[in-house]
């Protein structure tokens, strides 16, 4: 066991966490509203909307988040097309290629998440509402998305150490997060165990934060005070 | 299309037999996970607390850290371990262990983490008179096990363990990085010989697409027929 290299390393490791806290901040800051819209539309009577809806959830949620990475940073360079509109100054970056990807993923999971909290809103709690003469957007705004949210805490809280977990891949796009410096570390050691010791524990330490986080709003909104 | 072409022209055959080696992977991942969920599971469920820490331990552990750190744990520090345990028996050639069983071995860990959960969580929504009643007919501790709880522990464990399939299923795309060809890496191959990464990602994209949407129809057969009788 080579302490010396976990403490030296330690510093820089924590300098690439700011970079992986940047990575799921903006995903998940993105994903939800992202996640609303589609669980919104999840719940359309159109079958158009409602299928499409799906198929987005479906296929995100069906393949590896490698291969979606891949599609955006190496693939959507090759249309012609792009390089020449403004969207060209964001997918040239790494940095938004990654958190364009992790946010269409997280998502279709979010979408999911939701659209189920919102149908297992007891149709009593609408139908009390209206008959208070509530306007249906209100009792949308105020009513079912409040419940929904509450509803969905715990799934939800899942998905955002799925993400923190996801964002390591950003590595794979040439990104020098947390598992990437991790990586660089120990190719350049090879000393895997000390590396993977401070770096997977600096990961168990955020997923200790926002588990612990996500049990107090679930306490706190809970629905029995 | 000609890109997909089967023989020298095309990569149809190279994609196809990529395809068996993700799904060769994938199985022996899961056989694997089951493997340590065995182990692992009793250790969560025993009335012991130090035993119960070993099993919180690895669920916590490989839960929270993400799989490609896990990976690169086995890849570089893979052989390197191998050759320790052999130095103990005085054996000091270089050992390099091959990229499917380093691939398999980080995934099917991974996989075993999930896996043990489901396994706890089901055993323990069983009725507990159901372990009574077993005992009062005097059934040996083996046909507890493997003619009461087992089967309707699957019942139960059936619905979450194809969402480790696909979470499985889906992390070997990871092992790519360690250059065993799988879909990832023969895309990444083609795309790179051809400078058509859209084309190529995109069917890498379809053939995964296409291995959840089968599986998922087999493991609902599967699910019907462990749910007879409810």
């Amino acid at each position: 066991m080579d302490l010396d290299l976990m403490i030296t390393s330690f510093p820089k490791l924590l300098g690439a966490t700011v970079v992986t806290l940047k990575l799921l901040s903006a995903s998940l800051f993105f994903g939800l509203f992202l996640g609303l819209f589609f669980a919104i539309l999840r719940l359309n009577k159109n079958i158009f909307i409602n299928k499409f809806a799906y198929g987005y959830s479906y296929i995100f949620r069906g393949t590896p988040l490698l291969v979606q990475i891949f599609i955006i940073y190496f693939g959507l360079g090759q249309i012609e097309y792009l390089r020449t509109t403004f969207l060209w100054v964001i997918l040239k970056e790494p940095y938004w290629c990654a958190i364009i990807a992790f946010t269409l993923n997280t998502g279709a999971y979010t979408s999911e998440i939701l659209r189920s909290a919102f149908q297992t809103i007891k149709p009593g709690i609408i139908e009390a509402g209206k008959s208070l003469g509530i306007s249906n957007k209100i009792i949308f705004y105020k009513i079912q998305i409040p419940i929904a949210i509450r509803q969905s805490l715990p799934a939800y809280g899942n998905e955002i150490i799925l993400m923190m977990k996801g964002t390591s891949l950003a590595s794979t796009v040439t990104l020098m997060d947390l598992t990437g410096v991790a990586k660089y570390i120990i190719s350049t050691t090879f000393k895997p165990i000390e590396v993977f010791i401070v770096a997977g524990g600096i990961y168990l330490f955020m997923t200790f934060i926002i588990h612990n986080v996500i049990k107090y709003l679930e306490k706190k909104y809970s629905f029995q005070q | 299309m000609e890109l997909l072409a089967f023989g020298k022209t095309g990569w149809g055959d190279e994609l196809f037999y990529a395809t068996l080696m993700t799904i060769a992977v994938s199985i022996t991942a899961m056989l694997v996970g089951f493997f340590f969920a065995l182990i692992f599971t009793p250790l969560k469920l025993s009335k012991y607390k130090t035993l119960n820490l070993v099993g919180n331990f690895y669920t916590t552990v490989i839960r929270g850290v993400p799989e490609l750190l896990v990976i690169y744990l086995f890849f570089f520090g893979g052989s390197g371990a191998i050759m320790y345990v052999a130095s103990i028996f005085g054996y000091y050639e270089y050992i390099e262990i091959n990229a499917f069983i380093t691939g398999s071995m980080a995934i099917g860990i991974i996989s075993g983490a999930y896996s043990t959960e489901v396994f706890r969580g089901a055993i323990q929504s069983i009725d507990k008179g159901q372990f009574e009643a077993a005992k009062v007919l005097g059934i040996n501790r083996f046909g507890q096990f493997y003619k009461i709880i087992l089967p309707q522990m699957l019942r139960l464990a059936i619905p979450n363990l194809s969402n480790v399939w696909q979470i499985t299923l889906k992390d070997t795309s990871l092992i790519s990085v360690t250059g065993l060809v799988e879909i990832m890496r023969q895309s990444y191959i083609a795309a790179g010989s051809t400078r058509d990464p859209l084309f190529f990602y995109s069917f890498a994209a379809v053939l995964y697409l296409l291995l959840t949407y089968v599986s998922m129809k087999l493991i609902n057969k599967l699910e019907v027929r462990y749910s007879r009788g409810y």
